[in-house]
């Protein structure tokens, strides 16, 4: 194309011009500014909320932000590496809370993504082939997805409480399988309750999308196994799984994300005393910020966690082969 | 897939296993908002012997629930509809326009997406405090301040969503608008909105129950004035008693909001959130 052409006015032959381009951008004048003008609000507010906190929470992990400067924030001495060297120095507290929080959370994290993807899927599966009350099922599953965060975690808490729960009256009353009540918000239970609440949280999320994914699959293809003699287990491992390769990619990535830094369930089913077996990672830089007034440490640990989580996603995507849709 | 036997099979004990997991919850919510205080003290019992909707009354008394409950509305909608407006524009952008720094943007703020929330939330806070000290704009404990926050949360997704949206409508159709001598504006708002109305829908809906369940920033960033539900609902613990019926009577209040709006919606909810992950 011409720079000619560029320079005549668009409204001189706006066809021509609305045809050969492909788009709306028809008046190269303001066709230029126009995309920028409908990014600024989001640009704006991308950078006060995120980009911008990110950049000083970078910076606030290299000073010395104890409660004495908190008032005067812009103050605060430099501390170089140290709030990094306390953080990973697993001999002291500070490194050793932190290393078993991160263990703790892996495990949280693992456990609840592969039981929130087979869950999903399996249900996914069930609801495939057209049946009565089919969208009635869809959608009570989809209900604790829809419900606030901590109105569906208040409810587990209520439930997984030692005297009064419904969970022991199950447990201990109901079944008899346990002669004593066990603690579910204390002690080394509270990693069972915290995956229990996230799985019945995040599990219809997955089923959302796998069921999405089941419905892409050509029917016919099902057939064509059948005609061959392939049973529902081999139809489901050499079609459905493969099918749904790149809806699961996006999947296990998104709730890998999601657990690892879940906050909400945490928070809200123990409140501010965490018991060691269920600190989550976010919820204890969050309480190692707040309880000791040391933002630059808790800083440290966060830029120490935005690093872990961007080197996971980064190989995550390398090794699938598949980057963001648009990048 | 054929339905053998073996699938029926299967199905029923899927559906009975995940029904109860998924209902068990739902049941003891309801029905634990319709005890006595005492009953709810003492062991769990499934039915309840002594129905009262007393709970539903108190809760209102124990805690400034309607307090809460404005601030929370109020937060809510006014980021749902800034959220939705920001997103539509930037989306619009994003999918018909090709210009310098497209990819930049669209990274960074889908990479947005993955950071957790602790990460910017003290460096967020310490920002609105020196804001509040140079312009006297205060931002900390009062809904503009929320406010802010939660119309970029749901921000990336939204922007995303909708990008997917937009592309899938045919430029056929917005080139016709402007052959017909509408702007791009015109273009946007006469041929490409109506046509992507389920995900404008199903975008609302996400960044409304973003807004209404936020727990970390509500926690840090409000006072007794601006509180929202999800702080407030804490409250019916006291130092003496734990009123888990009025508990359970507001979460069930603050729960049929969205679980109401969620279900009517469901059909564009479900297609736009999976338009947008399964793409």
């Amino acid at each position: 194309m011409s720079v000619a052409t560029e320079q005549v006015p668009a409204e001189a032959v706006p066809g021509v011009r609305a045809a050969k381009k492909r788009g709306p951008d028809h008046r190269p004048g303001l066709s230029r500014k126009l995309p920028y003008l409908l990014l600024a609000p989001a640009v704006l507010l991308e950078l006060l909320i995120h980009i911008i906190p990110m950049l000083v929470g970078i910076w606030m992990s290299f000073v010395k932000l104890t409660k004495f400067f908190i008032a005067n924030w812009s103050a605060a001495p430099w501390a170089g590496l140290n709030n990094y060297r306390v953080a990973v120095d697993i001999h002291n507290s500070v490194g050793e809370g932190l290393l078993k929080s991160f263990g703790v959370t892996v495990a949280f994290s693992l456990i609840t993504v592969i039981l929130s993807w087979c869950l999903g899927m399996a249900a996914a599966v069930a609801l495939q082939p057209p049946f009565k009350g089919r969208s009635a099922i869809r959608t009570l599953f989809l209900v604790p997805y829809a419900l606030p965060a901590y109105a569906g975690i208040l409810t587990w808490n209520f439930m997984l409480q030692r005297d009064t729960g419904a969970v022991n009256h199950v447990l201990v009353d109901n079944l008899g399988l346990m002669s004593d009540r066990p603690f579910w918000l204390l002690g080394g239970n509270a990693l069972t309750s915290l995956i229990t609440v996230a799985l019945w949280r995040l599990w219809p999320f997955a089923f959302l999308t796998l069921m999405a994914g089941l419905q892409s699959i050509p029917r016919d293809v099902y057939e064509a196994a059948s005609v061959d003699g392939a049973g529902s287990v081999r139809q489901w491992r050499n079609i459905t799984l493969p099918s749904l390769r790149p809806v699961n990619l996006v999947l296990v990535l998104v709730l890998f994300l999601w657990t690892f830094s879940d906050f909400n369930t945490p928070y809200v089913l123990f409140g501010t005393a965490q018991p060691p077996a269920g600190d989550l990672i976010t919820f204890h830089i969050y309480n190692a910020s707040f309880l000791t007034w040391n933002f630059g440490s808790g800083a440290a640990m966060s830029v120490l966690l935005l690093i872990f989580l961007m080197i996971v996603t980064g190989a995550y995507l390398i090794v699938t082969g598949r980057r963001s849709r648009r990048a | 897939m054929r339905e053998t036997r073996g699938f029926k099979v299967y199905r029923a004990v899927v559906l009975a296993v995940l029904g109860l997991f998924v209902l068990v919850p739902l049941y003891v919510m309801v029905t634990s908002s319709l005890k006595p205080l005492r009953d709810v003290q003492g062991a769990f019992t499934w039915w309840p012997s002594n129905l009262t909707l007393d709970p539903f009354v108190d809760m209102w008394k124990t805690v400034p629930l309607a307090r809460y409950f404005v601030n929370s509305t109020i937060v809510s909608v006014v980021a749902t509809v800034c959220s939705v407006a920001i997103a539509i524009l930037a989306a619009f952008a994003v999918s018909r326009f090709r210009f310098r720094g497209r990819t930049v943007f669209t990274t960074t703020v889908l990479s947005t997406q993955m950071f957790p929330g602790v990460l910017f939330l003290l460096p967020l806070f310490l920002i609105f405090v020196n804001i509040n000290n140079s312009t006297g704009l205060q931002l900390v404990g009062t809904r503009l301040g929320l406010i802010i926050t939660y119309l970029t949360f749901s921000l990336p997704f939204s922007i995303w969503m909708l990008a997917g949206y937009f592309d899938s409508i045919p430029r056929d159709l917005d080139e016709a608008a402007l052959v017909d001598g509408c702007g791009p504006m015109g273009a946007l708002v006469r041929v490409v909105l109506p046509a992507a109305r389920p995900g404008v829908i199903a975008v609302a809906i996400y960044s409304f129950m973003t807004a209404w369940g936020e727990v970390l920033f509500a926690s840090v960033m409000t006072t007794e004035s601006n509180r929202t539900l999800s702080v407030g609902l804490r409250q019916y613990s006291t130092q003496t008693n734990i009123y888990w019926n009025q508990i359970m009577a507001a979460a069930l209040i603050v729960s049929i909001p969205v679980v109401i709006g969620f279900l009517l919606a469901q059909r564009h909810f479900v297609a736009g959130v999976t338009a947008g992950a399964v793409k």
